[in-house]
């Protein structure tokens, strides 16, 4: 395994919730990823963001392991939830926050804290 | 020329789907809205339905025709 992709596992397997984006949450590069963002926000999760756009190995890699082929892709307690018109389909039923609760425990929003992870080693921070 | 190979494929995919519909959201044939209502979404969870849609345009996603792409799936009985 490469360090790349035992890096996006470690993120996906150690992160509460990954979104993968292109940009970050402070510059927010494609439509979509804003939408999955701003979802999450108002969910009150605790996103870490990993933007896909400093190496197109990072979109390669991502891609086969999850098996969904576009950005952007967010996981929850390690597991797929989907891209920005999932996110938001959940948002609407309720759904989003009881996944939250559910893989997270009723306190997630506790630790609602937004941060910013590179995958590889020369991307920026 | 897109839509209609993204229409093509989804038909295919999906012969039973009462609602099918591909709109070039931006009119630069790479950025699509797709809508597909079929039987075979009932009961599947919600990513496992974009899954089967994604399955389908894998073609157009794998050589860069599909830029950014919007699915609503709804499951008809």
């Amino acid at each position: 395994m490469t360090d790349l992709s035992s890096n996006i596992q470690q993120v996906i397997e150690g992160e509460d919730v990954a979104l993968f984006m292109k940009g970050t949450p402070q510059m927010v590069m494609c439509g979509n990823s804003l939408r999955a963002l701003e979802a999450l926000r108002r969910a009150g999760a605790p996103v870490t963001a990993v933007d896909v756009l400093p190496d197109p190995a990072i979109r390669q890699e991502l891609s086969a392991q999850s098996g969904w082929p576009t950005i952007p892709q967010v996981f929850v307690g390690g597991e797929l939830i989907g891209g920005a018109d999932i996110v938001e389909e959940l948002e609407a039923s309720g759904d989003l926050e009881r996944t939250l609760e559910e893989k997270l425990g009723p306190d997630y929003r506790d630790e609602r804290e937004e941060k910013t992870l590179a995958v590889t080693s020369f991307a920026a921070p | 020329m897109a839509t209609d190979r993204l229409r093509t494929l989804l038909e295919q995919a999906f012969p039973d789907a009462g609602e099918l519909e591909v709109q070039d959201r931006t009119g630069t044939g790479d950025h699509f809205q797709v809508t597909v209502a079929s039987p075979r979404f009932a009961g599947l969870a919600l990513i496992d339905q974009h899954r089967l849609v994604n399955d389908a345009l894998a073609g157009p996603l794998a050589d860069g025709t599909i830029h950014e792409l919007r699915i609503r799936t709804k499951g008809t009985q």
